[in-house]
């Protein structure tokens, strides 16, 4: 693979991220995997004793773990949609950013279903989903969305890094022999010859208009399996939509703050620039205010209307002895702060960006947990129950345990795969018949140059 | 209020043999495989036979356990043939006595704290009066559980009753999230129960042995029917606050009289509950209307733990 100046700089700057496996890379991946050890145990008890050992019971009957998954499979939008549609309208600034976003995508992809498993009792029954497949069932939906599109995904990732894998395996790394010769099989015997550019051209074209109504679907289908049933403040007609526009919020909320610390680790500022915050802030900022657009009208409908059942939640929602203060962090931190930082040109800085959105995405978060738990905890027949946690959901330290194992694991193949592949793409870089816009050339090469 | 009430005993009588004429079709059919049958020859029955004889019967194979570990998973998910089962509350004589409710516990073999059949204490609106409110699973015939599950564990029957196969079941709890009535109860431990019920093939119509992991609730005792009994909450209420029977035959009967079934709403003036939910339950209520007993009867002598759970109604209703 013959590299232009730009790509031979860029790799070169690189090279030792893939080549060295350092010290506090070993720290980190003991860290991690510690935390998913103790989820281990975690599930052990589970299994091994029931799903007694978790808060959920007859009417909770989920909770952390739901709200995990909606929140998994959320982020992963960050990949499908902001890179998808950026690939789609040949925006040039998406290139630096657009493998962080695909990783996350299908790193959280790998989480979130492993949440929802989490939640089925037998999980030695799982192959009863394919022996018995019911089509009317929602779940039934979502196992096959989830599926395609994580297999979707997958492709989409890999046709961004076939040019990639043949950079590494003809550039001479120093790296073990198994590595060298997992890069060779990778590459699949890419040349650069024109047709084989042209073929991962369309292809890659092909899947970022696929991905994206999948991931629409993904989200939809997620969210009717709420939307379906007969619950207030489940049986809404704008859950699908609700759902997929939190989801692609919180992908560019986590996307962002998935730059800022490739930047801060490697020293990218060059690369991943400024314009890259305030670029990605303004689709904050939009998504922000469409979000908040939804909130305010899920809310404001079910509490004019004020139908028995739907107070009920919206009094638990509202009322700050119950859910009050998270409901108002949600909306504050979720909605008004990442709106009004972007806004204001003094606070449109990398660092405020990525602050609001590490407490975004965690008020999206809280927002989803907002969503499951207080509607569970609203059955239309009063309760009338004495035994405390049947009445209300506290996640027990087992949830809890999974739930960091997730984030940990999440973390955890962020380093394995960063440690694989150069986080910015080389190949995509300048490529001739491309004839990229001056204000690439103007923004990014002087500035790569700068840098080195 | 007219109410016309068939009391005619001998006609309770045959509507019980009519009901297990099913089953002795069956167990004549399989005598082969209940030769097997641990129990000692003890008393004979007469049934009907479905071609109108009787026949005499081995009473020990029509044991609930025994039984049922002969029906085939397709026979379970079918139903039982012309059947539609459906079930009246009368809610005026109901008390509170919690008789229903200790009867299902011990013929499914529940502990004491899962309660398939729950008696609620309801108050309609601020001003109304209190009334006790038992309630079983609605079998309902747009069931939205049934809708839900992924793989087929719960299933309506022809007969109209809903079940759950507890060996398909993979605890997802969908269905319980999709239950507008809270029916469901799962399984968050393993069950205990005796060593010779856990060893049993599993039976939709029983729910028994109960598994760890899965959901479960109300049955309607098909396996009584089949053996022509009422089920255990109707013959354990002292009032006779259930009616149980059949649609097609236009019977109900709460053990001590036996009624028509369209008469009895119609007069009564039933009603479903939630029906503005559009499930179409299968089970009737009787408003509180004239009520036998006043609602306190059933709070005095409750022990404290159980007065809890209606305390905050009770105190409310004293309060007015």
């Amino acid at each position: 693979m013959e590299l232009n100046k730009y790509q031979q700089e860029l790799f070169e700057r690189q090279r030792p991220t893939i080549e060295k496996f350092g010290k506090k890379t070993w720290a980190w991946t003991i860290f991690f995997l510690l935390w998913i050890l103790l989820g281990g145990y975690a599930l052990y008890l589970q299994i091994a004793k029931g799903h007694s050992v978790t808060g959920m019971r007859d009417n909770v009957v989920w909770g952390l773990y739901i709200a995990n998954f909606i929140f998994f499979i959320g982020i992963s939008y960050a990949g499908a949609v902001i890179s998808g549609i950026l690939h789609i309208l040949n925006v040039e600034w998406r290139k630096p950013i657009i493998r962080i976003a695909e990783m996350i995508t299908v790193i959280a992809t790998i989480i979130g279903p492993v949440f929802i498993l989490l939640c089925v009792g037998r999980l030695d029954r799982l192959h009863h989903l394919f022996l018995y497949p019911r089509l009317q069932s929602p779940i039934t939906w979502d196992v096959l969305a989830i599926g395609t599109y994580f297999a979707g995904s997958v492709i989409f990732l890999y046709l961004a890094l076939i040019k990639d894998f043949a950079v590494y395996r003809d550039a001479k790394l120093n790296v073990p022999k198994w590595k060298q010769k997992l890069y060779t099989i990778l590459a699949i015997g890419y040349r650069g010859t024109p047709s084989q550019k042209r073929h991962i051209k369309i292809s890659t074209n092909l899947m970022a208009i696929m991905i994206i109504p999948l991931a629409i679907i993904v989200h939809s289908v997620l969210s009717w399996i709420f939307g379906m049933t007969l619950r207030p403040g489940w049986h809404s007609t704008i859950f699908g939509p609700y759902f997929v526009l939190a989801a692609i919020y919180s992908g560019t909320g986590v996307l962002i703050m998935a730059m800022w610390v490739y930047r801060k680790l490697y020293k990218m500022e060059s690369l991943l620039t400024d314009k890259h915050f305030v670029y990605l802030g303004y689709i904050m900022m939009v998504l922000g205010a469409a979000y908040g657009y939804f909130t305010f009208s899920e809310y404001l409908t079910d509490w004019f209307a004020s139908e028995k059942w739907d107070s009920e939640v919206i009094e638990k929602i509202f009322s700050p002895a119950k859910y009050g203060w998270w409901f108002l962090f949600t909306n504050v931190a979720g909605i008004l702060l990442p709106i009004l930082i972007v806004a204001i040109p003094k606070t449109r800085k990398p660092n405020a960006i990525a602050f609001v959105s590490f407490f975004m995405v965690i008020a999206l978060w809280v927002k989803r947990y907002l969503i499951i738990v207080p509607t569970l905890e609203s059955p239309l027949l009063p309760m009338q129950d004495t035994r405390p946690e049947y009445i209300k959901y506290s996640a027990t330290w087992v949830e809890w345990a999974l739930t960091f194992a997730g984030i940990a694991t999440f973390f955890l193949l962020f380093t394995l795969i960063s440690k694989m592949v150069t986080i910015i793409p080389i190949s995509e870089f300048g490529e001739k018949e491309e004839k990229p816009t001056p204000a690439t050339e103007n923004e990014i090469a002087p500035a790569l140059k700068k840098s080195l | 209020m007219k109410q016309e009430e068939i009391t005619d005993k001998s006609r309770r009588e045959f509507l019980k043999t009519a009901a297990v004429a099913t089953i002795a079709a069956t167990a004549c059919g399989s005598l082969a495989c209940s030769c097997t049958s641990k129990h000692p020859v003890t008393d004979k029955v007469k049934l009907l036979s479905p071609e109108g004889e009787i026949v005499e019967i081995d009473s020990a194979y029509l044991n609930h356990q025994e039984h049922m570990a002969i029906l085939s998973k397709l026979e379970q998910r079918q139903g039982i043939a012309g059947k539609k089962f459906v079930m009246v509350v009368d809610l005026s004589r109901c008390k509170n006595a919690r008789k229903c409710i200790a009867g299902c516990q011990k013929w499914h073999y529940r502990p004491e704290e899962t309660e398939w059949l729950t008696v609620k204490l309801l108050k309609d609106s601020d001003k109304a009066a209190p009334y006790w409110f038992p309630k079983q699973c609605f079998h309902c015939d747009n069931p939205p559980c049934v809708k839900v599950c992924p793989v087929d564990a719960t299933f309506k029957r022809q007969d109209g009753l809903v079940l759950i196969d507890n060996d398909r079941c993979i605890g997802c709890k969908f269905c319980m999230a999709a239950c507008p009535y809270s029916t469901r109860v799962f399984n968050w431990d393993e069950p205990e129960m005796p060593a010779d019920i856990r060893n049993l093939a599993t039976n939709a119509e029983t729910n028994l042995p109960a598994k760890v992991g899965t959901v479960e609730k109300c049955d309607f005792c098909p396996d009584r029917s089949r053996e022509g009994l009422l089920p255990p909450c109707v013959e354990a209420c002292p009032n006779g606050v259930f009616y149980f029977g059949d649609e097609n035959e236009d019977t109900v009967s709460n053990g001590d009289e036996t009624v028509s079934f369209s008469q009895l709403i119609r007069d009564r003036a039933a009603y479903r509950y939630m029906e503005e939910l559009g499930t179409k339950p299968r089970v009737y209520y009787l408003p509180p209307k004239e009520r036998q007993f006043p609602v306190e009867r059933g709070y005095e002598n409750l022990p404290d733990k159980l007065k809890e759970r209606f305390k905050d109604v009770m105190e409310g209703h004293k309060g007015e």
